[in-house]
């Protein structure tokens, strides 16, 4: 079994063809979108292959050790250039296969006119914990 | 046989029996847990016919125990300390002075409201882990961090009532409701609170939570998204719960001593009261704003003041109460934007709705203004 994550992103993914942003569809399409989603985080709890989903929201701040006796420092919001994540899913499954499958399942979440948004989505694995066997 | 909910009737006051007798409040609460998860393996076969007698004496068995074994021996001496300094435990029969303990004002909200659920609420870490989406091992650390900050602290019937209704307020309006519901969960240890204490805040807060959670069937739609106010299919609301909480606040409102929880009760009462959105007392609920203002004198009250302004004056003038407010409040866009549409200010009002999406704090509330933003958008002629 490997964990994986498919990264959601607000910017720095590549903008698939014809993209139209969300406040243009209309209510109904926003609506089977999201039920899309909800059916489908349900779906990999019930084959047991969920892990965790969260979204985040788009406004975030850099921080870093800003020395001894001194308070952090922080910078951004960086607005045009940063890549920026807007949620996950992790899920664990038996193969890179299985997981390529699942978010492509995933970015076929229904968007204007009911047309799959074919949304980039990127899969990472996880580094896991050392196996018992290793030689 | 006893249900889960009259079980967890008893808990504190076991665990006030236990301190009576002489126990530590952090080995006591231990020892009641322990003896719950005895029960249900006890009791299916043999349920006792004083159950509280039974947890009294297995507890205090189960306590013997904990207090024998190494690892509370240092607790035991903080507590013999604390003993020699303060005087014998009065006496009662109610479980108010435990209210107190779990709230505080030494300890952090969250740990408050950990160590309330557990000890005052009856339920297990894991229940109060799940209800929080944190892990069963960050949630067993905040409760024992929190037994630690009260260590040497006696139960003490003159705790801070306005301390322990703010503790019940947060485990009412935060943490996600999964096996267990919060919000019933508040009610319930509200409802408790209010026949010890007599105080008109305490009845304030069990009306605003009664006639908040009164309009919960109605608040999603069958999708799970979320249904405002203003759209809400009446009908389902639960009117035995909007009677009952009226009933409390008219009695609470008439001792006159008011405050901000009896205030908030109010504007819920108006709303809870009108048959539909049109008929709603915007004037009246303009004035209870003004006493919350008062009271608080929050921003966030501002802003959901400005909402009715909007309702009472109309959307200019709701609009023109947005100016004293800061931009980067909570909501804030989200009203300019709904107040912008009442005011025929379509395309603003989209952008406006988009913007306050960014914004939102939770899914329920994103997903909704962006269907806001694409109603508008999509209808535009």
């Amino acid at each position: 079994m490997t964990k994986y994550l498919m990264l959601k992103h607000y910017r720095g993914a590549p903008v698939p063809e014809g993209f139209v942003p969300m406040d243009q569809w209309t209510p109904e399409e926003v609506s089977a979108h999201m039920q899309y989603m909800s059916d489908f985080a349900t779906k990999l709890q019930e084959t047991g292959e969920f892990v965790d989903a969260q979204a985040l929201s788009p406004e975030g701040t850099f921080v870093a050790y800003g020395g001894e006796g001194k308070p952090p420092v922080t910078d951004g919001p960086f607005p045009e250039t940063k890549d920026l994540i807007a949620g996950w899913m992790a899920i664990d499954v038996d193969s890179y296969e299985r997981a390529v499958e699942l978010a492509g399942e995933l970015s076929a979440a229904p968007g204007k006119g009911g047309k799959p948004i074919h949304e980039w989505l990127e899969l990472r694995p996880f580094l896991e914990a050392p196996p018992t066997v290793t030689d | 046989m006893i249900t889960d909910e009259q079980l967890r009737d008893l808990v504190p006051a076991v665990i006030s029996i236990l301190c009576r007798r002489g126990a530590d409040f952090a080995t006591a609460e231990d020892a009641v847990q322990e003896a719950l998860v005895e029960s249900i393996t006890a009791w299916a076969s043999d349920p006792p016919r004083d159950p509280k007698g039974w947890l009294v004496t297995v507890a205090w068995r189960k306590f013997l125990d904990l207090a024998r074994s190494d690892a509370a021996r240092a607790r035991r001496e903080e507590r013999s300390e604390s003993l020699a300094e303060g005087g014998p435990v009065p006496a009662s029969e109610d479980t108010l002075e435990l209210y107190f303990l779990c709230a505080h004002p030494a300890l952090s909200p969250s740990s408050a409201v950990a160590l309330t659920l557990r000890a005052v609420g009856g339920l297990t870490t894991r229940q109060i882990a799940e209800a929080y989406l944190v892990p069963e091992p960050t949630m067993a650390q905040r409760i024992s961090r929190a037994k630690r900050t009260l260590a040497g602290k006696r139960l003490n019937r003159n705790g801070d009532v306005a301390s322990v209704l703010r503790v019940l307020y947060l485990v009412f309006n935060e943490g996600y409701s999964g096996d267990v519901d919060l919000a019933a969960e508040a009610i319930r240890l509200t409802r408790q609170l209010r026949v010890m204490t007599d105080h008109a805040e305490a009845a304030g807060l069990l009306a605003l939570m009664l006639l908040h959670h009164a309009r919960r069937p109605a608040r999603f739609a069958s999708d799970g998204s979320l249904v405002p106010l203003a759209d809400q299919d009446r009908s389902r609301w639960d009117t035995t719960a909007i009677g009952e909480g009226i009933a409390i606040l008219q009695t609470a409102l008439a001792r006159d001593e008011l405050g901000e929880f009896q205030a908030q009760a109010a504007i819920a009462a108006l709303h809870a009261d009108a048959p539909c959105v049109e008929e709603t007392d915007w004037m009246q609920i303009v004035e209870w704003y003004d006493e919350l203002v008062r009271f608080t004198d929050s921003p966030v009250v501002r802003l959901n003041r400005a909402v009715a302004v909007g309702e009472a004056d109309g959307p200019l003038a709701g609009l023109a109460e947005l100016v004293h407010l800061d931009e980067s409040l909570p909501r804030y866009f989200a009203v300019e934007a709904h107040l912008r549409e009442r005011a025929g200010e379509r395309r603003a009002a989209a952008a406006l709705y988009a913007r306050a999406a960014a914004a939102a704090s939770n899914t329920a509330e994103r997903d909704h203004l962006t269907r806001q933003a694409a109603r508008l958008n999509s209808s535009r002629p």
